[in-house]
């Protein structure tokens, strides 16, 4: 393992798209979920509890995607034009999901339009990622400093389950999260959700992670040989402890522990990933060096990162912690 | 129709949509969001309840505008990589810092304060609050900063090396960030942002005054919005005037296409105001011209020589005549602006600013030229430095990322379609809040409960009802 400013970097970005995935996971998953709401004021309680904090969540996939720009050129040009189908749609799928916030308090008429671009986009969006997370894992054809393949190489079975997966999980987190910030008889309907939910995605999780090892050699290695099967060892360990947590907290009407406990699935997963990968940037050719910038700018991009995430990180918290506690139905919007 | 374009047009096509549709909101919330801050900044000081009014009233037209800035910026940051990566990959370790910059400093800050400024007053306390309102202004100062670093060193590059296999290595961030053009870019776009602001609140008050002059927050908005565009717009002028003097230092053949010089002229170059740029003969047909004028404003000499489009090769010119109306567009109604501004401090120093009928049909039929200049500038801007995406350093044609014409053009239709559909929308409800006197309780349909102890209580009938809303 080298610690120079190339791996720094690996793992901030990586933090950047778990940061992304755990925040705008619940508020997606709401979007995914809202259709099932009872009742008009269900659904204006469910979009109220993230109103305030949905746009913070999705500049992490800006960070994400700027960041990859920023300090892996390369592997940005590469992986952009691979998954072109599924990205542009996730864009679009966010328009659509971005604007509904403000849109379906502004007209009587149209609400119903609205309210299925909220659901709709949030499903695509969390679709089309879990499909780029899909091809990621399956590789992806590069030639000299360009993509080589087709442009619907993205779709496979094996996309297509992690597609699903995603949008499963993200509806767990939006469950879960609901649990946390609501009473009375939608916290009842969103605990009985999370239950089934949190089933469906532990199955898919293992579903994922038999398949993962067969989609090339080298992830079967990492897996099980040292030192990356101290990992394996201690990954499965930590999951067990998850999912007790995860299901006791739903037995004993806990709010928060079923949320963190899901937010930790989509962690410990997250990892698992990352061990798969390492020391790839794109799988199965491009390394993380291979991929970097000069250090020129991994330098000067990294002292800005090292002053300003801890910022970030402090006001987003405390931005949860004006909004904290349960929405108050009366609240109204603005 | 598209089978018949190449995948570099139709991702150029797609771009210069894209970040056209994007360039209006930002345009329109840089301006808006400082607007907030220094209406909220007057309640706290005069406690008068107009300025807490029309915070309220401009907040929420605010709320729609920027998440529509929001979502179609997102797509501009993703498309450098799906249509431009082999330029991504070249200059990404010169811009990409800096865009990641923008994220870091700029984006996080507005997307975690939105929320307190919107819905928070209650919860933190008025002093929080407006700190929270400063923070947004801030953050959107803060990114129009970054962007335009990066886009003004793709029109002036500087700072910088390459590398064996053709990347762009950052030698020096200081000139980097603070190449030639960044300073003169920056002051146009946000003095261009005020602007565009100032003029839709002055309209929005003109037409609430048309309707009722006695209205007291269309006053107020009228009459701070007409102070903004008679300081600001002279100042523009000026800035444009040392931008395109800073241009023909650093892309004189942006300039000769700006004032269509097909032909050097050695003894003193005309400034031609008006006429058609001919592309096949290389003329321009019908010219309005003042003789010596063009020297006099870029060499400040009425008979220095100026060269003109015929001592560059071919594959290096723009097209003209795009760049050639574009300007003239931007600096008419710049001319516009200004003549707005002076008639109304004519008609305030007469004190009859408020009873003025004509004067506020003029102010309504300007409130859209400020998004109208703000594009033609960027045309100007941006199709002047064709042929290249970095300027003398890497040809738009090389920049392209190796997709096939399919894939782009179908993409294409699909941003079209959506774009005229959400932002469409989005238009229609924002122009629906203008519509309504800022002293109404239910802008919006379904405000909520109106809690805001203090004012005038809700009627119980809303006096702006729209049946079937
Ligand atoms: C002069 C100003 C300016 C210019 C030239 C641009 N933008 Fe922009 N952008 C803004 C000024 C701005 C802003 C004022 O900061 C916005 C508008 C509304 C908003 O939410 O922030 C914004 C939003 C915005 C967002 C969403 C931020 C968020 O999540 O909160 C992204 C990702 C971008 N932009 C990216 C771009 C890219 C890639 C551009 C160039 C091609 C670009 N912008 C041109
Ligand atoms: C926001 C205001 C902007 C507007 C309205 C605008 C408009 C345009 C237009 C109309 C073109 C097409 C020129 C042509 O193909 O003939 C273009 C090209 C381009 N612009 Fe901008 N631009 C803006 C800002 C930026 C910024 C901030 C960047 C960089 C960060 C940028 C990067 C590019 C690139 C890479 C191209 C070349 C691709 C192409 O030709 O389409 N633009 N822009
Ligand atoms: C009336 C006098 C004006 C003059 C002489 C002027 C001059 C210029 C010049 C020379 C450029 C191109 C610079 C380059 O690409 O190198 C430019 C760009 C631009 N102009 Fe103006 N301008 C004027 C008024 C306005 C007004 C009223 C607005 C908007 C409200 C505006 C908005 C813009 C924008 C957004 C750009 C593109 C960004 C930039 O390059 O700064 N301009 N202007």
């Amino acid at each position: 393992m080298v610690f120079d400013l190339a791996f720094i970097w690996a793992g901030l970005i990586a933090f950047a798209v778990l940061t992304y995935v755990v925040l705008d996971g619940f508020d997606l998953g709401i979007g995914i979920l809202f259709p099932f709401g009872k009742s008009e004021q269900d659904r204006d309680l469910m979009m109220n509890s993230v109103a305030p904090v949905w746009d913070g969540n999705e500049t992490w996939l800006v960070l994400g995607g700027g960041g990859l720009f920023a300090v892996f050129p390369l592997a940005y040009a590469i992986v952009m034009p691979a998954l072109y189908m599924p990205i542009t749609l996730m864009l679009l799928a966010l328009v659509f999901r971005g604007v509904s916030f403000e849109y379906r308090w502004r007209t009587t008429r149209w609400k119903g339009i609205w309210d299925a671009a909220f659901f709709g986009g949030s499903f695509i969006a969390a679709l089309c990622q879990g499909l780029a997370l899909g091809a990621l894992v399956q590789g992806i054809e590069v030639d000299g400093r360009a993509y080589a393949g087709g442009w619907f190489d993205w779709l496979t079975p094996f996309s297509v389950l992690t597609g699903f997966g995603v949008v499963i999980g993200y509806a767990l987190l939006g469950a879960t999260w609901l649990v946390l910030k609501t009473e009375d008889d939608i916290q009842v309907q969103m605990r009985g959700y999370a239950w089934w939910l949190g089933a469906a995605t532990l199955c898919v999780i293992g579903l994922i992670s038999i398949v993962t090892p067969f989609q090339d050699p080298v992830y079967f290695d990492r897996w099980f040989n040292l030192p990356g099967s101290l990992w394996s060892m201690s990954v499965p360990l930590v999951m067990v402890g998850l999912v007790w947590s995860f299901f006791t907290g739903l037995n004993d009407q806990s709010d928060l522990r079923p949320f963190l406990s899901a937010l930790g699935f989509f962690v410990v997963s997250f990892v698992g990933i990352g061990i798969s990968f390492y020391p790839m940037m794109v799988p199965p050719s491009l390394t993380i060096w291979e991929a970097a910038a000069p250090d020129s700018s991994l330098a000067f991009a990294l002292v800005g990162a090292v002053v300003l995430i801890p910022i970030i990180l402090g006001y987003t918290g405390y931005a949860y912690w004006v909004f904290r506690g349960k929405v108050d139905p009366a609240g109204g919007y603005h | 129709m598209l089978e018949s374009f190449s995948a570099e047009t139709l991702a150029r096509i797609q771009f210069a949509f894209t970040v056209s549709f994007h360039i209006i909101f930002p345009a329109f919330s840089i301006g808006l969001a400082s607007y907030l801050a220094v209406l909220n900044g007057l309640w706290m000081k005069t406690r008068d309840e107009t300025y807490l009014t029309l915070f309220r009233y401009w907040k929420k037209i605010f709320a729609v505008a920027f998440g529509m800035g929001v979502v179609s910026g997102i797509v501009m940051s993703y498309q450098f990589g799906t249509n431009w990566s082999v330029f991504s990959d070249k200059a990404g370790p010169v811009v990409g810092p800096l865009m990641a910059y923008e994220v870091l400093s700029a984006f996080f800050l507005e997307a975690g304060f939105l929320g307190i400024m919107l819905f928070g007053r209650e919860r933190v306390g008025e002093k929080l609050h407006m700190f929270a309102t400063v923070m947004v202004a801030f953050g959107t100062l803060m990114s129009a900063t970054w962007i335009l670093s990066v886009n003004s060193w793709m029109q002036t590059p500087a700072g910088y090396s390459l590398n064996a296999v053709g990347q762009f290595v950052p030698e020096n961030w200081w000139e980097i960030v603070f190449n030639p053009s960044f300073p003169y870019r920056l002051v146009h776009m946000v003095l261009a942002a005020y602007l565009t602001t100032s003029l839709v609140v002055g309209a929005v008050g003109a037409i609430h005054l048309l309707r009722d002059r006695t209205d007291k927050e269309a006053r107020r908005m009228f009459s701070m919005a007409m102070w903004m565009a008679v300081i600001v717009t002279p100042i523009q002028i000026y800035a444009g005037d040392v931008h395109g003097l800073n241009t023909l230092e650093h892309q004189p053949v942006k300039v000769m296409a700006m004032e269509g010089h097909y032909d050097s002229h050695p003894q003193g170059a005309p400034l031609i105001l008006f006429g058609i740029p001919n592309e096949e003969e290389k003329r321009i047909d019908y010219a309005i011209e003042i003789p010596y004028l063009s020297s006099l404003i870029l060499k400040h000499k009425w008979d220095a020589p100026l060269e003109g489009l015929d001592t560059i090769p071919d594959d290096e010119e723009p097209p003209v005549a795009i760049v050639f109306y574009s300007f003239r567009i931007m600096v008419g109604l710049g001319f516009a602006m200004l003549g707005l501004g002076l008639w109304s401090l004519w008609s305030r120093w007469r004190g009859t600013i408020y009873e003025a009928p004509w004067l506020h049909r003029a102010a309504v039929l300007m409130g859209p030229t400020g998004f109208v200049a703000v594009l033609a500038g960027w045309i100007t801007t941006e199709v002047g430095r064709q042929p290249y995406t970095v300027y003398g350093a890497l040809r738009t044609s090389d920049s392209l990322a190796p997709v096939d014409a399919p894939a782009v053009a179908t993409s294409l239709v699909a941003f079209i379609v959506v774009y005229f559909f959400v932002f469409g929308a989005g238009t229609f409800y924002i122009l629906r809040m203008m519509n309504k006197r800022p002293a109404t309780p239910k802008l919006g349909l379904r405000d909520g409960p109106i809690r805001t102890a203090g004012i005038t209580p809700a009627p119980q009938v809303d006096p702006d009802f729209i049946p079937g809303e």
